[in-house]
């Protein structure tokens, strides 16, 4: 164990000494956190709305008028009929049309119950998704409107207004908070995986390998003085992440920071354990990099972090199962954002640390002082 | 049991191809024994057999009475290694390099200061001795290479082609440092092109093609190939033609 302190102060010197590295592991995460969280942001401002009223009534200009008054659409006007709606939405000068059938007054007084039609240009999916989620919400505050209004005309039944293109969507979601915790995690692969397989191949490169080889050091020893490093900064890294987080985008630590950093540390030593992994597969750094990504490229789309997983195939699904990324991200959302518990959090944690356990077993079974 | 290594039959085949032959030889301890051959003839192969590096095929070896199949570790403990690739660490200082390999071999922390001390002072690398391994000539990095190897006074030192590249007077001195350490009992196991250097070794080996050709001391050998120059011996036997 004395011989552990060695490796680890040899390998802080290596990296404080490379400002390149230093600078991948410490400021690029920061800029990837900020980029990342602004660019996948989905909230969509200046919606442009038009409006196909064969009603005339009150109630529909009273709907119509909710539109004129919410900051994310802007009412560009009247459109006589279908047919120039669906032309406007073709062009892509409107993005929505809401067509408010001739009767909604009277079904609305007469049955309780009307119906009016949203029309959304689909080309772009989340963008139309988002559009419709917007709209559907101020329909919910109409309804609920005319319903308290109607207390005292219609005395029995419930008052309800069907939007038929039925589509759910969180508007209020803000998607930086739902983000940051994500691409924190995300983030530690990089250094955690990435950065510390290529550091065990480069000295296989080089050829220092060769002469740890040929000293009494023993694997264990081996692998912890070489891996703590890389833990350590990682943390830092973390840590730099929280405190950008919550001064740049208000991210709130609401559960037990103790717990976020338990789950930070047990990611860590599953990321290093599959650069180890990696790095006992590669002769080059050139083939580290290539598992490296390839691995990364799996967990980031399998994991849900930038698109849904709902939608993928049944496969997608299954290998998502032994996906830590996703059970990361699932952890730090829910301790960061919503205050889950340990508790709540069990099949995370027992996912990860069965995770750890197996990578670490094979890692150091794979490692060789001989060839 | 007094053999710093002995081999009987040792082998590695990487497939089909025979790397190393069957060799077969005894080094004495406190020798210096010249492990010489052409390029390719399995001189690296069979140096990583006895290191612990690589398991061979099949034969036996042992280094200071231990098996090279089981004993790896106990084996460590008592080598020096100077691969043919430089192996010091080109982004560390000369102390920290010194500091990070004795304390990889477990010596206690006052130890490492003198040993830096002692190898700064005989090297004379006070000037630089906090300068980056990677800002010194060439012929320096491997007089400090072959002075870390021996960091932990091993019982036997492999040194793979330790003056390769280097100019005729850092040699000189290179042998210089070698003589000193098999007076104070080491063992020297080097293996080198350079024909005027295999003079200065008690007993040599000359391999060709994965086999051990001839193995004597340099006197021997010439009078035996009845030539004057080891370079002689060498060019009858791996190249197959004599130079008289
Ligand atoms: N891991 C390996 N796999 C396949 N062949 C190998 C391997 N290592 C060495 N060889 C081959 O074995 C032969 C002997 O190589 P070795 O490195 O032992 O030679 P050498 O005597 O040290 O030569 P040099 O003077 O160039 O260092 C060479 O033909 C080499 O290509
Ligand atoms: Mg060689």
């Amino acid at each position: 164990m004395y011989r552990i302190q060695f490796i680890i102060e040899k390998e802080f010197r290596q990296i404080f000494r490379n400002k390149v590295l230093l600078r991948m592991m410490l400021a690029a995460p920061m800029m990837q956190l900020i980029l990342l969280s602004l660019a996948a942001n989905f909230e969509v401002k200046d919606l442009n709305i038009a409006v196909v009223d064969q009603d005339h009534t009150t109630y529909a200009q009273r709907l119509t008028g909710k539109f004129r008054f919410i900051g994310n659409f802007r009412f560009v006007g009247y459109l006589p009929a279908y047919k120039q709606a669906y032309r406007e939405l073709q062009a892509g000068t409107v993005d929505l049309v809401m067509v408010v059938p001739g009767h909604f007054e009277r079904d609305l007084t007469r049955d309780n119950k009307a119906q009016v039609q949203l029309m959304v240009n689909a080309i772009d999916g989340s963008k139309a998704g988002i559009a419709l989620g917007y709209a559907q919400t101020i329909l919910r505050d109409f309804n609920e409107a005319i319903r308290t209004e109607a207390m005292g005309v219609i005395p029995a039944g419930r008052v309800q207004i069907d939007v038929e293109n039925q589509y759910w969507y969180n508007p209020q979601l803000d998607y930086k908070t739902f983000m940051v915790p994500g691409i924190l995690f995300e983030l530690l692969l990089i250094v955690g995986g990435m950065i510390s397989a290529l550091n065990i191949v480069r000295e296989k490169e080089i050829g220092t390998q060769e002469q740890l080889n040929v000293t009494p050091i023993r694997k264990h020893e081996f692998i912890l003085g070489k891996l703590t490093p890389f833990v350590v900064i990682g943390l830092v890294q973390f840590t730099m992440g929280l405190i950008l987080g919550k001064l740049a985008f208000n991210i709130p630590v609401v559960g037990s920071p103790l717990l976020i950093y338990g789950f930070a540390l047990l990611f860590l030593i599953l990321c290093v354990g599959i650069g180890l992994l990696i790095s006992t597969i590669s002769e080059t750094q050139q083939q580290a990099m290539f598992a490296v990504f390839f691995m990364m490229v799996l967990f980031i789309l399998l994991s849900g972090l930038f698109s849904s997983t709902e939608n993928m195939p049944q496969w997608a699904q299954y290998l998502n199962i032994i996906n830590p990324l996703r059970y990361i991200i699932e952890a730090g959302r829910n301790v960061m954002l919503k205050g889950s518990t340990l508790q709540d959090m069990q099949i995370q944690f027992l996912s990860l640390s069965g995770m750890v356990i197996g990578v670490l077993a094979l890692a150091s079974f794979r490692y060789r002082k001989t060839v | 049991m007094d053999k710093a290594v002995s081999t009987d039959k040792l082998t590695k085949r990487f497939g089909d191809f025979v790397a190393t032959n069957e060799i077969t030889f005894d080094v004495a301890q406190g020798e210096i024994f010249g492990f010489l051959g052409a390029n390719g003839a399995g001189k690296t192969t069979a140096i990583r057999m006895l290191c612990g590096l690589l398991k061979p095929t099949s034969g036996s070896a042992t280094i200071a009475g231990f098996d090279v199949y089981r004993q790896t570790e106990q084996i460590k403990q008592v080598i020096g290694y100077m691969s043919q690739r430089f192996s010091l660490y080109e982004d560390l200082t000369v102390r920290e390099n010194i500091r990070f390999y004795g304390g990889i071999y477990g010596l206690p922390k006052t130890e490492l200061r003198r040993k830096a001390d002692e190898i700064i002072q005989t090297l004379e690398l006070g000037t630089v001795a906090d300068k980056l391994v990677a800002s010194l000539p060439l012929g320096w990095k491997q007089r400090l290479a072959f002075s870390v190897a021996l960091v932990h006074d091993p019982r036997i030192v492999f040194l793979d082609e330790p003056t390769g590249g280097v100019d005729p007077i850092t040699r000189r001195q290179f042998w210089d440092m070698i003589y000193e350490a098999a007076n104070r009992g080491t063992t020297i196991f080097v293996t080198t092109h350079y024909m005027d250097e295999a003079e200065y070794c008690n007993r040599v080996s000359i391999m060709v093609d994965g086999r051990i050709k001839a193995l004597d001391t340099p006197a021997a050998m010439k009078q035996a190939f009845g030539v004057d120059s080891m370079d002689g011996v060498f060019q009858i036997l791996a190249r197959g033609t004599s130079t008289k």
